[in-house]
């Protein structure tokens, strides 16, 4: 192990919620039960959505391919496990709004039976690069720290940044949220495979492993795990949220700082999260897509919190059923963290490869207080880990400025949380911030849906001149044609009767 | 007689020249405004706005005879984007009713007739003679052209529908 990035550097703002791991860290990963019936959205990335290629009631064998990645931005879907397609139609995603989206629905025989796997690649690290980025395309590998971005694009990086280091992103900075924690406890050999193999697909030198302080047991197994690679190094960062932001845990890493609107490969550095590492090993090693994935189940409402190893597309209703159902009364049903987790209209919907985990939260943990005006104390912008004014942008979105939040920096928020986290007034400041960016990129998209209509309108009038051009052409030929034929009857009329005539 | 129609030629000579000088001279240039209006507008002279086209709209625009909320494809980000131009106060209230609707042919009812694609501004409409006609609804602007003259009144206008891809969330501000 090297000895790189020793000395940290710090970041401005960010906060210490409670942390509330407490519920599940240190308990064992345990294995959800096949449920009846899976429902698979055929867009669970960021991207155009998986074009599906089974049909109804066409029996398939876990791992088989459901649906193809359409375009450079996507990725395909595979079945969680073997059974018959049972609908391909819209169910509701799982998404704030609750609207639907294409899913497979597949029911389990109960066989759980494999496609014929590959032999186990053992030699993976001689592969081509380029061999390696695809396989984890096929393998429909997304980033699973839940911005679910497909990592085969990611890892061809390279051929656009000159690349130095990869970042794996263990800092688990959210409350209540323990899954990396746990996988790094039980596959750390896993995870330090899929990275190095991650290494050589970016061809990068090094390799950072960050976990913040509170994960100690993890710290000690991945240390060991990586003790005989020089070019792989595992770093504790400190506790603070949000650590877990890959601007901020490159900045706190290396010193350096992203810029505005940029990525962090503009200056060579790649950030994945640590269970896309597992899932690479998993892919390149056993030749196994990512169907599966670990959640955690966790809240204040949840009868036995737990981190359950899941496939893909088990109803979240499932999931709370075996975590010992609710106990008190759910006010809330989070997405991922409780900092930027997303609220669950209903528990129906599926879990998906970005789905970090599920929360119930009851009222007492919610702690819900009245919004009261904004008294600009200042505390939110102390707290911002991207140098903004979120007051500021607030009372722009507000008033229905947006160009005025983009002004104040709207686009670089990082929706983070932290502002609304200390507001004193209860400010819904990123419900402000949503709404803005989700109105600007409406505003984008009716604008150029005017530049495309005006191309079209003007192409067709351009045709239709053409057409009503050609079409007098054409009659002029014809009539031109006609006195061209009657001249000549004339001309033959004339010659006829000055023949007769002589 | 020749002395008249000697006059007469060098009066209408004369007058002519002038006429034309004074044309060049002060020549009145058709309104920069109007023509910057003219190409943020749709172009697909659809008449939603109850003026003949889009030109005769600028006109009216640059002039202060037309709200900037007419042009109904255009909708709030247009109507915006000429508040900014026109220097005026934006104000969107009486837009918010007028949704942006596209069309919908009804499958089971089209006869494919041809009619309607015809008369589409901007080519959304996809057909041919006898074949079921499909709206693509990205490149509809909602201007009812088709909807007046299908003979099976098989053509819907219907808002444009909320996707996981168009949702977003709404203001805080409006919910409370």
């Amino acid at each position: 192990m090297s000895n790189v990035a020793t000395r940290l550097f710090r970041i401005r703002g960010g906060v210490h919620p409670n942390e509330n791991k407490q519920a599940t860290a240190g308990s064992c990963i345990v294995d959800m039960p096949l449920p009846e019936l899976l429902y698979i959205p055929l867009q669970q990335h960021i991207g155009a959505p998986a074009e599906p290629v089974v049909q109804r009631g066409m029996k398939v064998l876990k791992g088989q391919l459901l649906a193809n990645s359409q375009g450079v931005i996507s990725a395909p879907v595979h079945a969680p496990t073997s059974g018959i397609i049972r609908s391909i139609g819209k169910y509701p995603a799982p998404h704030p709004s609750g609207l639907p989206v294409l899913t497979v629905t597949l029911q389990a025989d109960g066989e759980d039976r494999w496609i014929d796997l590959p032999a186990e690649q053992t030699s993976a690290l001689n592969l081509d690069p380029e061999d390696i980025a695809s396989r984890v395309a096929a393998a429909g590998i997304v980033g699973m720290g839940g911005a679910t971005f497909p990592s085969a694009v990611k890892l061809n990086l390279r051929n656009r940044y000159k690349l130095h280091t990869l970042v794996i992103n263990a800092a688990e900075c959210e409350p209540y949220l323990t899954c990396d924690d746990q996988l790094m406890r039980e596959q750390p050999e896993d995870i330090i495979e899929g990275v190095r193999l991650m290494m050589h697909a970016m061809q990068v030198s090094q390799a950072i492993i960050a976990i913040e302080a509170n994960k100690p047991e993890a710290l000690t197994v991945m240390r060991q795990a990586a003790q005989q690679f020089d070019s792989i190094s595992v770093v504790t960062v400190p506790v603070r949220y949000p650590m877990g932001s890959e601007k901020h845990l490159v900045q706190t890493l290396t010193g350096k700082e992203t810029p505005a609107r940029a990525l962090t490969a503009d200056i060579g550095i790649v950030v994945h999260n640590v269970a896309t590492a597992n899932a690479v090993y998993q892919a390149i090693r056993h030749g196994k897509p990512l169907i599966s994935r670990i959640v955690t189940i966790s809240g204040g409402a949840i009868g036995k919190p737990a981190n359950v190893r899941t496939l893909i597309g088990t109803p979240i209703a499932r999931l709370i059923e075996f975590c010992g159902g609710f106990t008190g009364d759910p006010a809330f049903i989070i997405g991922g963290g409780p900092m930027m987790g997303q609220p669950l209209p209903q528990t129906g919907v599926p879990i998906v490869k970005g789905s970090s985990g599920i929360l119930a939260l009851t009222e007492a943990e919610l702690a819900r207080k009245t919004t009261m005006p904004c008294i600009r104390c200042g505390s939110c912008v102390k707290v911002c880990p991207c140098g903004l004014l979120p007051l500021e942008m607030a009372s722009r979105a507000r008033a229905g400025d947006l160009d005025g939040a983009v002004d104040f920096g709207l686009m670089d928020c990082i929706a983070c949380g932290s502002c609304a986290y200390v507001c004193p007034s209860h400010i819904p400041l990123i419900q402000y911030f949503s709404y803005a960016k989700g109105a600007l990129t409406e505003k984008q998209r009716m604008t150029h849906k005017q530049e495309e209509i005006r191309r079209l309108a003007e192409a067709r009038k351009q045709r239709m001149d053409q057409l009503a051009r050609e079409k007098r052409a054409a009659l002029a030929k014809r009539k031109a044609d006609m006195a061209a034929a009657k001249a000549r009857e004339n001309n033959a009329d004339a010659a006829k009767q000055s023949r007769a005539g002589a | 007689m020749i002395t008249a129609i000697i006059i007469l030629t060098l009066l209408g000579l004369s007058l002519g020249t002038l006429l034309g000088v004074a044309a060049s001279c002060f020549k009145v240039e058709a309104s920069p405004l109007e023509t910057e209006i003219e190409t943020m507008l749709p172009g697909s002279q659809c008449g939603q706005c109850g003026f003949p086209g889009c030109a005769p709209a600028a006109a009216a625009l640059a002039n202060g005879d037309a709200d900037i909320t007419l042009c109904p494809p255009g909708g709030h980000a247009l109507a915006l984007s000429l508040a900014a131009k026109l220097g005026v106060h934006a104000d969107l209230s009486s837009m918010e009713e007028a949704i942006p609707m596209i069309a919908r042919i009804r499958s089971e009812l089209c006869i494919g007739c041809t009619k309607c694609f015809k008369r589409c501004p901007t080519d959304a409409i996809l057909g041919s003679s006898r074949q079921i006609h499909a709206v693509i609804s990205d490149a509809c602007t909602g201007c009812k052209k088709c909807f007046e003259v299908c003979p099976t009144e098989c053509i819907d206008m219907r808002p444009i529908p909320i996707t996981l891809q168009n949702w977003h969330w709404p203001s805080p501000a409006v919910a409370a």
